[in-house]
């Protein structure tokens, strides 16, 4: 199929739609209102349902009403808006619901700004929301892996029945690219039987609810999943990491100019390698076993003041190499800039 | 008058406490479930409350949502499943406090729910504060002298939040003698009507007991609906709008 | 043509964004890498705009334009703002119709048309940026002007405003520097 013009939020929306997505639910925040208002007219014009919400927390009750019945379920939104929604998602992880939510990231905490950022790294990551659990957390780097994301995200969410995140950010959601975008598949909402649809006479009635905990064998179900998460969905991009002196660790649009800064840095002779992340959660661990054993250290290159994925490269590591981190929530990072702070870590 | 036990609802063996009102709203919905024929279609989301427990009791699927929040949840199970009925189960803490934004969104949406409302005028999970319809003077938890106007402002009414509002049914019912209970039956099954018509929101409050919060027996809990509580909210209908949208 | 990065800028309403598309979208069929980037999400009419394009035989990484090696100005502010960002050796492409005669810098190639006057005259007032597209197609290797016109016209046609107008805007735009 040939590539047409699309902004990242756009083909965020018509990618939903063409996994089989049928239902959204959203509220109008920057940078991520794009996604709300066309599905506003597509969903309804493929025979889906959109509503816009009264606030995030009504926006991901309705999700989680929308996954319990089974519909192929997504809803988006940006920072302030992704925290309202943390409980509804702690209760869709507990009830072991497949959907997916796309952060479009935006600078700051608080208000903070609508400019392009990368600082719920955090938050999605960890948990987000209260209680015990994780999520699998994607981040798209281009429109092209915006849209094809929505696609393996409704698939992992239908593997492991969780949530599956989408971390982008507002550079990724506006910018247009070109997009070869997925084929339609239909999604049989009776697929799971465990989805409510009205009990038959006789048959034990389904409940969905966060309260597993009452089942003999909960915990070892959650152990299972994680476990299992961890070890097959790890996924990255690894850019000349055997031979690097430092490799920089980055995901997102930050990891489009880590890309460029390579190229600079190799012209130069400074051996510089990077790690994409592709997951958030699971780390990508396993990347950092194809490192040069004499690598001198890691640089986390993210628009973050905080440096938030520092602490996961140290754990990758076993602590064993310097790590530090460079960028700021505000600005982009400079490819000058990047080598600069490599290079002091020689 | 044939006096028959649903099938759908399991009457004897909730764990509620003695003269609460769950078990009796429990067995008319039953009740009405198998006149209209509708049990086999019916999704309940309750909140997180006392309420949630009637997982275990009733023979209906359910989701339980969170706190404050199952009307959105509800909706989206009609809006996906537009051949369910959708019951929305909630308590007055769940519908008029931390849910009221959620309330008022699917009346002016107009939405295609059914919220059921069991007011006790107290949060009773939590063991007994103040709610919305907490009575004017009623001791509580967390208002230990009784509800004040100057505190905690007055007693909310729904009717008045929602009058005027375009929605299909408002009725509000009570459960504390049986012709109040046999009234309360006919709105419910109204509004389940209304529902499965698809002729948009419907709300129905039911007045009940909760013994164990109030400090009463539950003959005093009956005595006090009927003398203090159905004066401060009076039971009807108060928007029945005739046909569809 | 390694990479390529432009800027068009103009008045919110002269189809500046759209400008910017039409290139994306002409190099994109020509199986380039490209991104377009709004200065800023949403534009009202009348205000300024701004968008980047970038065009590349290679992945592109940021979609932010420092320098440019063509800028399009459609009006006085826009010069103004970007002239500067012009990279030695690189091209300026104005809209005389609404910008007053200058003097510009002497190490870049100026092309001035005028734009509006000319979309005007053809009775197709909206038409002044595919005028420029002809001035731009003329003037730089970055289309065969053949090609770019017939791009302008698959463009609108995928989105239901095929307009035969256009045609003689973009011709116009490059007999202008014959």
């Amino acid at each position: 199929m040939a590539k047409v013009l699309m902004t990242g939020n756009e083909a965020v929306g018509e990618a939903a739609i063409r996994a089989g997505c049928r239902f959204y639910s959203g509220y109008p925040i920057t940078p991520q209102t794009e996604i709300l208002q066309y599905l506003s007219w597509r969903m309804p014009e493929v025979g889906g349902k959109f509503v816009q919400a009264e606030a995030e927390l009504s926006a991901v009750n309705m999700l989680y009403g929308a996954a319990s019945a089974g519909a192929r379920t997504f809803g988006s939104t940006s920072g302030p808006g992704f925290s309202l929604m943390q409980e509804g998602i702690s209760y869709i992880a507990a009830a072991d619901l497949p959907l997916v939510i796309v952060n479009v990231m935006r600078e700051g905490s608080g208000l903070g700004n609508i400019g392009a950022s990368q600082g719920d790294y955090l938050q999605m990551t960890k948990g987000g929301g209260h209680g015990d659990y994780h999520t699998i957390v994607l981040a798209p780097a281009n429109v092209q892996e915006s849209a094809d994301m929505m696609v393996l995200g409704f698939d992992l969410a239908e593997k492991y029945l969780h949530p599956v995140l989408i971390a982008t950010d507002a550079a990724i959601g506006q910018m247009v690219e070109g997009v070869e975008l997925p084929d339609f598949i239909t999604h049989d909402i009776d697929k799971f039987d465990w989805a409510v649809r009205g009990c038959k006479k006789g048959d034990k009635p389904r409940t969905i609810q966060n309260i597993y905990f009452m089942d003999d064998n909960y915990e070892q179900h959650l152990r299972e999943k994680y476990a299992r998460m961890v070890e097959n969905e790890q996924r990255w991009e690894s850019i000349e990491v055997e031979d690097a002196d430092i490799v920089l660790v980055s995901y997102g649009i930050s990891s489009r100019l880590c890309k460029e800064a390579i190229k600079i840095a190799r012209k130069e002779g400074f051996k510089l390698g990077l790690i994409r992340l592709i997951t958030l959660w699971p780390f990508p661990e396993k990347a950092f076993a194809e490192v040069n054993p004499d690598v001198k250290g890691y640089l986390s290159v993210e628009m973050s003041t905080i440096g938030q994925v520092k602490d996961d490269i140290r754990l990758a590591t076993g602590c064993t190499k310097l790590v530090d981190n460079y960028g700021s929530m505000m600005e982009l990072p400079e490819p000058e800039g990047i080598i600069e702070k490599a290079k002091s870590m020689l | 008058m044939k006096y028959k036990v649903p099938t759908t609802v399991d009457v004897m063996k909730t764990t509620f406490c003695s003269g609460c009102g769950q078990g009796v709203v429990n067995r008319l919905i039953g009740e009405i479930m198998e006149e209209l024929g509708t049990a086999e279609k019916l999704v309940v989301t309750t909140d997180v409350a006392c309420g949630a427990m009637n997982v275990d009791f009733w023979n209906f699927d359910t989701i339980v949502g969170a706190h404050g929040r199952p009307l959105p949840t509800a909706t989206a199970v009609k809006k996906v499943r537009p051949d369910c009925l959708s019951l929305a189960h909630l308590g007055d803490g769940a519908a008029y406090n931390i849910g009221m934004a959620e309330t008022m969104h699917a009346a002016i949406r107009d939405d295609d729910v059914f919220a059921l409302v069991l007011n006790n005028c107290v949060f009773a999970m939590t063991g007994g504060q103040t709610s919305a319809t907490t009575m004017l003077g009623q001791k509580t938890k967390s208002s230990i002298q009784g509800r004040k106007v100057e505190v905690e402002g007055k007693p909310f009414h729904i009717e008045n939040a929602l009058s005027g509002m375009d929605i299909a049914y408002l009725a509000r019912g009570s459960i504390e003698s049986v012709p109040s209970i046999r009234k309360t039956k006919q709105y419910l099954k109204t509004a389940f009507e209304k529902h499965k018509n698809n002729e948009g929101f419907v709300l129905v409050e039911i007045l009940t007991p909760c013994p164990t919060n109030w400090g009463m027996t539950p003959v005093e809990s009956m005595k006090r609906i009927k003398e203090e509580v159905m004066v401060e909210y009076p039971v009807g209908e108060f928007i029945n709008r005739g046909g569809g949208k | 043509m390694a990479k390529t990065e432009i800027i068009c800028a103009g008045f919110g309403g002269q189809g500046v964004l759209v400008t910017g598309l039409i290139i994306a979208n002409a190099a994109m069929e020509s199986d380039k890498e490209i991104l377009w980037y709004p200065s800023y999400g949403v534009e009202m009419r009348g205000g300024t705009a701004n968008c980047n394009v970038k065009i590349s035989d290679e992945e592109i990484a940021s979609p932010f334009v420092k320098e440019a090696d063509i800028v399009i100005a459609l009006n006085e502010a826009s010069v103004m703002k970007f002239e500067p960002r012009v990279k030695a050796g690189g091209t300026l492409i104005v809209n005389s119709s609404t910008v007053k005669p200058r003097k510009y810098r002497d190490n870049i190639k100026v092309y001035e048309v005028p734009a509006t006057d000319i979309a005007n005259k053809l009775g197709n007032p909206r038409g002044a940026n595919v005028v420029v597209l002809g001035a731009l197609a003329r003037n730089t290797d970055l289309f065969e002007p053949a090609y770019l016109k017939q791009s302008i016209d698959s463009f609108f046609e995928k989105r239901g405003r095929d307009n035969p107008k256009n045609a003689l805007c973009f011709d116009e735009g490059v007999k202008y520097f014959d």
